[in-house]
């Protein structure tokens, strides 16, 4: 237990000491504020028109130029999980200190362990802390505290976060486990983020209106099954998961009807976000988790599959020093 | 434990890479206290056996121990008492020498008050007391050796396993750590287990050598004893080059004190003696009025057994 945490606190001071951790914290306190700035005046000036989980809307709110801090979020967890991972094992093998450290009294699944959770860490300070900025800067500004609900909602974000991150840090440690060269396993881990963030959307629209075509004057039929499929497809990509967690989470005003494919009613995500489309009562918390609970426990299985199976080849692997 | 004879026992281990046999059979018994080389080309498998040692690889059949603990079934315990120093020896760059020794120590298990006065030990046996507070990016390739070995004495290592010690370093850098080996030896009876190629170096300290060749290994024993067995049982062997032969030169080289055998190769002959005779050889060369145009003498060279068993590979 003492080689864990050894191992662990000797990890975490090399991330905290690092000047990638720097620049990360720094990005996601600029995007974090700025966006927060943003969604600040626009809820000034609608402050009559909302009454309900007004706090929530710091982290949901866009603007004209600027996205809202789930986006940002969404955007730099892969990121922040990446960079923390890529090079956890194969830059110990190739400096020569993996069969060193492994030659020491302890077991071998100590290194990996410690590691992980020692990136886990880090990323749950980030994104605490600035969920936490926010929080405060936000209750400064409007003068309205969070309710207990409000509190709720936003440790389940932070908790949501962190596993999101979870799986692209295991997913990262994987590649490093598996390739000899830290850029071989930046490369794919990216290459594999922008296929799941980007084109994935893209080729489950374009099967989706393959297999279901949306005619000039759709029907309700039509729409829905076309974004059934597409959903469906997207699904696939841990950030669709997470993305759906979220907003279910943090817009009980209307969130849900973005998952549960009510086509015809809610066009996109933005028509929300902009205020066009609200029901009238609000998920309370438990109605949002159940909601959401598919997405969770696939959000949660995926990073322990990624890590597990990091866990089993790393247990299983050759350790030579050069 | 301690009066455990042979530290490393290793009972018909082999070990099989993708159904390619790698170790074969390899039985060795390596005392305590010994200097102990293990020499063999690339892909003999001496980093394997080292691997097994470790615990840090499983055997496919067979079984080895360090001072009792079997490496497969009690890897903590035998690394313990095992300090290993790879052939390309990494330390945590941004760190000083320091904390470097502190996070081995501390994964040792090694007292967090007793660790400062540890590491000052240590880094004073390898001379690097004053570099204690330096990152290790600013060490030379030396150096960082002997911060591996300072490293290793961390936990007071029974055994010392050095996996290319001396690779790439200069002569005076690489003698500095022979004696050092051999100053442990002797001041804290460790036994060492050096895989090298240097086979120079490594005659320089080791009291016994095992000689692998793709996973066998074919022999082992003293430098002195395979040199016997091997160049027909003299302890040195004088080559000389005369201007000229006479007849009778062979016969009275073979009645000089001590010589056992006498070979004639043109103008050259190659004697083996249990003694230094070279005085005794140029006295008769003179006294027969031939010129004596080269003189060597080779005492159990490493080198050339070495050769011996590998011209082929």
């Amino acid at each position: 237990m003492r080689s864990v945490l050894t191992i662990y606190r000797k990890e975490l001071c090399d991330h905290f000491s690092s000047n990638k951790f720097l620049i990360l914290l720094s990005l996601i306190y600029i995007a974090g504020l700025s966006s927060t700035y943003v969604s600040l005046t626009n809820i000034r000036q609608a402050a009559s028109s909302l009454d309900e989980h007004v706090f929530l809307y710091l982290f949901t709110t866009k603007g004209d130029i600027l996205p809202s801090f789930i986006t940002f979020i969404r955007f730099f967890i892969p990121i922040i999980g990446i960079i923390f991972g890529f090079d956890a094992i194969n830059s110990e093998k190739t400096s020569g200190n993996l069969s060193r450290v492994l030659s020491q009294p302890i077991y071998r699944d100590s290194l990996i362990n410690s590691k992980f959770l020692a990136g886990i860490t880090t990323l749950g300070i980030i994104i605490a802390s600035i969920v936490f900025i926010i929080s405060g800067v936000g209750l400064f500004s409007i003068g309205v505290p969070p309710t207990s609900e409000e509190i709720l909602r936003i440790s389940f974000f932070i908790f949501i976060c962190i596993f999101y991150g979870g799986f692209w840090m295991g997913l990262s440690i994987l590649f490093s486990v598996i390739m000899e060269k830290t850029a071989a396993s930046i490369l794919i881990t990216t290459a594999i983020w922008i296929f799941l963030m980007f084109f994935l959307p893209i080729i489950a629209d374009a099967i989706a209106n393959a297999m279901a075509p949306v005619s000039d004057n759709p029907t309700f039929t039509e729409l829905a099954r076309n974004y059934s499929i597409s959903s469906s497809i997207s699904r696939i990509s841990p950030a669709t998961l997470f993305s759906e967690s979220i907003i279910v989470l943090l817009m009980p005003i209307g969130g849900n009807l973005i998952i549960n494919n009510k086509a015809g009613l809610v066009q996109s995500y933005e028509m929300l976000q902009s205020g066009e489309m609200q029901l009238n009562h609000p998920l309370s918390l438990g109605q949002s988790l159940v909601q959401v609970w598919p997405q969770l426990v696939a959000i949660i299985a995926l990073a322990i599959v990624c890590f597990a199976v990091s866990y089993i080849i790393f247990m299983r692997q050759e350790i030579r020093s050069t | 434990m301690n009066d455990i004879k042979d530290l490393i026992i290793s009972k018909n281990l082999s070990k099989k890479y993708n159904g390619q046999l790698v170790v074969d059979n390899f039985s060795i018994s390596i005392k305590n206290g010994e200097i102990f080389g293990l020499l063999g080309p690339n892909g003999a498998g001496k980093s394997t056996i080292i691997l097994m040692i470790l615990g840090l690889t499983e055997p496919t059949s067979g079984s080895i121990s360090v001072g009792g603990f079997n490496s497969t079934r009690q890897p903590l315990k035998v690394k313990r008492i095992t300090g290993y120093l790879p052939e390309k020896v990494g330390f945590y760059e941004d760190m000083t020498a320091m904390e470097n020794l502190s996070y081995t120590a501390e994964l040792n298990n090694i007292p967090y008050r007793e660790i400062p006065s540890k590491i000052d030990e240590v880094l004073d046996t390898v001379s690097l007391s004053k570099n204690k507070k330096q990152q290790v990016r600013t060490f030379s390739k030396g150096m960082k050796q002997r911060l591996g070995i300072a490293d290793v004495l961390i936990k007071d290592p029974r055994l010392i396993i050095f996996d290319e010690l001396t690779e790439g370093l200069d002569v005076k850098v690489a003698n500095q750590i022979l004696q050092t080996i051999l100053d442990l030896n002797a001041s804290k009876n460790i036994t060492f287990l050096l895989s090298s190629h240097q086979l120079n170096l490594v005659q320089k300290v080791c009291s016994r050598v095992g000689i692998l060749s793709s996973g066998k290994l074919i022999n082992q024993g003293s430098v002195e004893s395979l040199g016997r067995e091997l160049f027909g049982g003299g302890k040195y062997r004088i080559e000389i080059e005369l201007e000229k032969i006479t007849g009778k030169i062979a016969d009275k080289l073979k009645k000089l004190d001590k010589v056992i055998s006498v070979n004639k190769t043109g103008k050259k002959f190659t004697i083996v003696c249990d003694k230094d005779i070279r005085q005794g050889i140029s006295r008769l060369v003179s006294n027969e009025g031939i010129l004596l145009t080269r003189m060597d003498m080779k005492k159990d060279a490493l080198e050339e057994i070495y050769l011996k068993y590998f011209k082929e590979e």
